[in-house]
C-alpha cells in the first residue's frame, strides 16, 4: 500500500459528540489495520463552548504527536461555528469542507470562501429525527466516511455497535445506525 | 535464514492512560496506591474498575493524598509487595518529600507520571517541569514518545526498578493529553508473557520476612548516612547498564529494542535536535523534510534522563556541527534546562567543543508542530555558517511582546 496519511479536524460545540466522533473514525480504522491518532485538543471544554479535535489515519506508522494545522478535511458539527471561527485556516485547497447544515454547499463556499470540494448534511434534522436529540456527531461520521471513503461504511458501523452497544441499549444503538447511514446518503456536493 | 519470531500481540485503540492502565492489569501487583488527578485520573479509574471487577487481585488502596499515595506504597514495598501508582504536576510535587524516602529505603516501585506543568499560572497540559523537578530524588527516569512506547516502558519499568544491581524505583514519562488522552495504536502482549517478562518480585530484605527481622527507615547518624547514600549513587551507576539489558531483552521478545538514547538520521547529521518526549516525532518529520532539502539533519531522543547517559550522548553527538538542546520545562536560574546542562557536560567532559544551544518550548502544552522544529534546523545552519552559538538560551513557539 502507497503511503496515504489523511489529517482531519473536527470543529464542534461542548455536547455534541465531536471528541467522540473522532476517536471513533480512529477505531474504525484500526480494524482495517491502519495506523491511526485521535487527538482531542483540550480546551476549557463545557457544554457549548467551540473545541477542536484531530484525527489521523495512516497506513504507515504516524510519527507526530501534535496538532493537525494543515487538514485535508475540516469537519464542522455546528454551523454557528462559520462565524466566529476560521474553519479553514490551514485547510488544503485541494482538501475538503463538510459542514452540518441544512442550507446548501454554495451557501457555505460563499460565507467560507473556500476554494476546495465543499459538502453539507443536515446532521441536526437527522439526530433530532432518528435519536431525538441533536447529538449530530454520528450522521457526520456517516457524511465523512461517504465523502472521503478512508474508512468503511462496514467498518464504521461496526465499531458504532460494538463501542455504542457496550453501554447503551439495543434500540438506541440502532438508532445510531440508521442516523449513520442517513448521513452516509444523505450529503450534499457542489 | 531463519527468521527471528516475535511473540505476536494484540493490536489495540487505547489511549495512553489506560495504556498505563492496562499494564498495570496485566502486571497484576500486589498493591496500588494512587490519588486521581487531571490528566492521570484516567489511570487510577481505570485500573480501579479492574479491582472492582475481580481482573486483579491487588491491593487497591484509595488514599486521601498523593503524600499518603507514595507513603503506602513505600510501607507496601518495605513489606515485601511489589507496588505502583502513578500521578502526575502537582501531585508528583505533592510526594516529594517521600519521593526521597522511597529512593533512600531502596523500594522498587514503578510509577507512571503523566507529565503536566506545574501551577501558576494554572494549567493542567503537558511539560516536563514536574519529572525535571523529580530529577534528584533517586529514582530512575524514562520517558516514552508515543503508545507503543507507554506500553513497553510500563513494563519494563517493574523489571528495571527490581533488578537486585538496582533496586531504585522508577519512574516513567508519558505526556499529559498528547499521549494520556489521545487514541493510539498499542500491539499488547498476550497477559502471560507480560507476566512471565516481570516475574514475580522476590525481595531480598522485607519487613514480612520474620525469620530474617530487618529494620526500614531507621534514624541513620552521620556516622553511615554517607555510605547509605553511596550506595544508591552505586545502585543508580549500575541502572545504566541494566536498562539497556532489560530493553535488550524486551527487544529479543517482541521486536521492539530499547536502549538508553534512540538516534534518527544521526550517523551523517550535521545538525541535532536532542529531545525527551512526545515532540520527538514532530522532530523526525522535521529531520525529514531538511533532508528533502538537502541538510544533514538528525535527532537524538534521550529515552532515559536518571540515570543520564553521559557516553551515549556524546558519542552520538561528538562530531555535530551544531546542536540544539529542547528543554519542555521551566528550571529557573541557571545558565540553562535540566537536558541542556547533562547534554554540555558530558560533551565537556569528553573534551568535546561542540557549539550548543538550548530551546525552551512547550510549556504549559504549547503544541509544537513539524515547521517549527525545521525552523531550529535553520537556525544551527545559520550557527554553522557565523560561528556563533549566542544567544544561548533561546525560546521556541514563545509569542513576540
Amino acid at each position: 500500500m502507497a503511503d496515504q496519511t489523511i489529517e482531519i479536524r473536527w470543529h464542534g460545540r461542548g455536547g455534541q459528540g465531536t471528541v467522540t466522533a473522532s476517536k471513533l473514525l480512529a477505531e474504525a480504522a484500526m480494524e482495517e489495520g491502519k495506523y491511526f491518532q485521535g487527538m482531542p485538543d483540550y480546551g476549557a471544554e463545557r457544554m457549548g463552548a467551540p473545541i477542536r479535535a484531530y484525527t489521523r489515519i495512516s497506513s504507515t506508522p504516524i510519527k507526530p504527536y501534535c496538532q493537525v494545522t494543515e487538514p485535508d478535511v475540516a469537519v464542522v458539527l455546528d454551523a454557528t461555528l462559520l462565524d466566529i471561527v476560521d474553519v479553514t485556516e490551514g485547510l488544503k485547497q485541494e482538501g475538503m469542507l463538510l459542514v452540518n447544515s441544512a442550507t446548501s454547499p454554495d451557501q457555505v463556499r460563499s460565507q467560507t470562501g473556500y476554494k476546495g470540494k465543499v459538502y453539507t448534511i443536515d446532521a441536526t434534522s437527522i439526530a433530532i429525527e432518528a435519536l431525538g436529540r441533536n447529538i449530530p456527531n454520528v450522521p457526520m461520521l456517516g457524511s465523512l466516511a461517504k465523502v472521503t471513503g478512508m474508512v468503511s461504511k462496514e467498518s464504521l458501523i461496526h465499531e458504532l455497535r460494538t463501542r455504542l452497544g457496550a453501554t447503551m441499549k439495543q434500540e438506541i444503538v440502532e438508532a445510531n445506525v440508521l442516523a449513520f447511514e442517513r448521513g452516509y446518503d444523505g450529503t450534499k456536493a457542489t | 535464514m531463519q527468521e527471528t519470531q516475535y511473540v505476536k500481540g494484540k493490536f489495540v485503540a487505547l489511549e495512553g492512560d489506560r495504556v498505563v492502565a492496562e499494564v498495570m492489569r496485566q502486571i497484576n501487583p500486589d498493591v496500588v496506591a494512587a490519588y486521581p488527578i487531571t490528566p492521570q485520573t484516567e489511570v487510577v479509574q481505570t485500573f480501579s474498575e479492574f479491582v472492582a471487577d475481580g481482573r486483579v487481585d491487588t491491593e487497591f488502596i484509595a488514599v486521601e493524598s498523593e503524600h499518603a499515595a507514595m507513603s503506602a506504597c513505600i510501607g507496601a514495598s518495605a513489606a515485601g509487595a511489589r507496588a505502583l501508582t502513578a500521578t502526575c504536576g502537582a501531585g508528583l510535587a505533592l510526594m516529594w518529600e517521600m519521593l526521597w524516602c522511597a529512593s533512600g529505603l531502596r523500594c522498587p516501585i514503578a510509577m507512571a507520571v503523566v507529565n503536566r506543568s506545574l501551577s501558576a499560572p494554572l494549567n493542567i497540559l503537558t511539560d516536563q517541569t514536574d519529572m525535571m523537578g523529580a530529577r534528584d530524588t533517586g529514582w530512575i527516569q524514562i520517558y516514552a514518545e508515543n503508545h507503543q512506547e507507554v506500553y513497553d516502558n510500563a513494563i519494563q519499568a517493574v523489571r528495571i526498578a527490581e533488578h537486585p544491581d538496582v533496586v531504585l524505583p522508577v519512574m516513567h514519562g508519558l505526556a499529559g493529553f498528547v499521549l494520556g488522552h489521545t487514541l493510539g495504536r498499542v500491539e499488547m502482549l498476550p497477559d502471560e508473557v507480560v507476566k512471565e517478562f516481570v516475574g514475580s518480585y522476590k525481595p531480598r530484605y522485607s519487613l514480612l520476612d520474620i525469620e530474617h527481622p530487618t529494620t526500614f527507615g531507621a534514624y541513620d547518624h552521620w556516622d553511615y548516612f554517607f555510605e547509605h547514600k553511596r550506595q544508591q549513587w552505586e545502585g543508580m551507576n549500575c541502572a545504566l547498564k541494566v536498562i539497556a539489558e532489560v530493553g535488550e531483552e524486551y527487544g529479543k521478545l517482541t521486536g521492539r529494542h530499547y536502549g538508553l538514547v534512540e538516534p534518527y538520521m544521526l550517523e551523517d547529521a550535521e545538525v541535532a535536535i536532542v529531545i525527551i518526549g512526545s515532540a520527538a516525532g514532530a522532530v523526525r518529520v522535521a529531520a525529514d523534510q531538511m533532508r528533502a532539502q538537502g541538510v544533514k539533519a538528525g535527532m537524538l531522543k534521550i529515552r532515559c534522563f536518571r540515570p543520564f547517559p553521559p557516553s551515549a550522548v556524546a558519542g552520538a553527538l561528538k562530531d555535530k556541527k551544531a546542536i540544539a538542546v529542547m528543554d519542555r520545562s521551566s528550571c529557573f536560574g541557571a545558565e540553562g534546562n535540566p537536558v541542556f546542562i547533562e547534554v554540555c557536560s558530558s560533551l565537556f567532559q569528553r573534551g568535546i567543543r561542540a557549539k550548543v544551544v538550548d530551546y525552551t518550548y512547550g510549556l504549559g502544552g504549547r503544541d509544537t508542530v513539524p515547521g517549527e522544529f525545521c525552523q531550529v534546523y535553520r537556525d544551527l545552519l545559520q550557527v554553522v555558517q557565523t560561528g556563533v552559538a549566542e544567544p544561548v538560551f533561546r525560546y521556541l513557539g514563545l509569542r513576540d511582546f
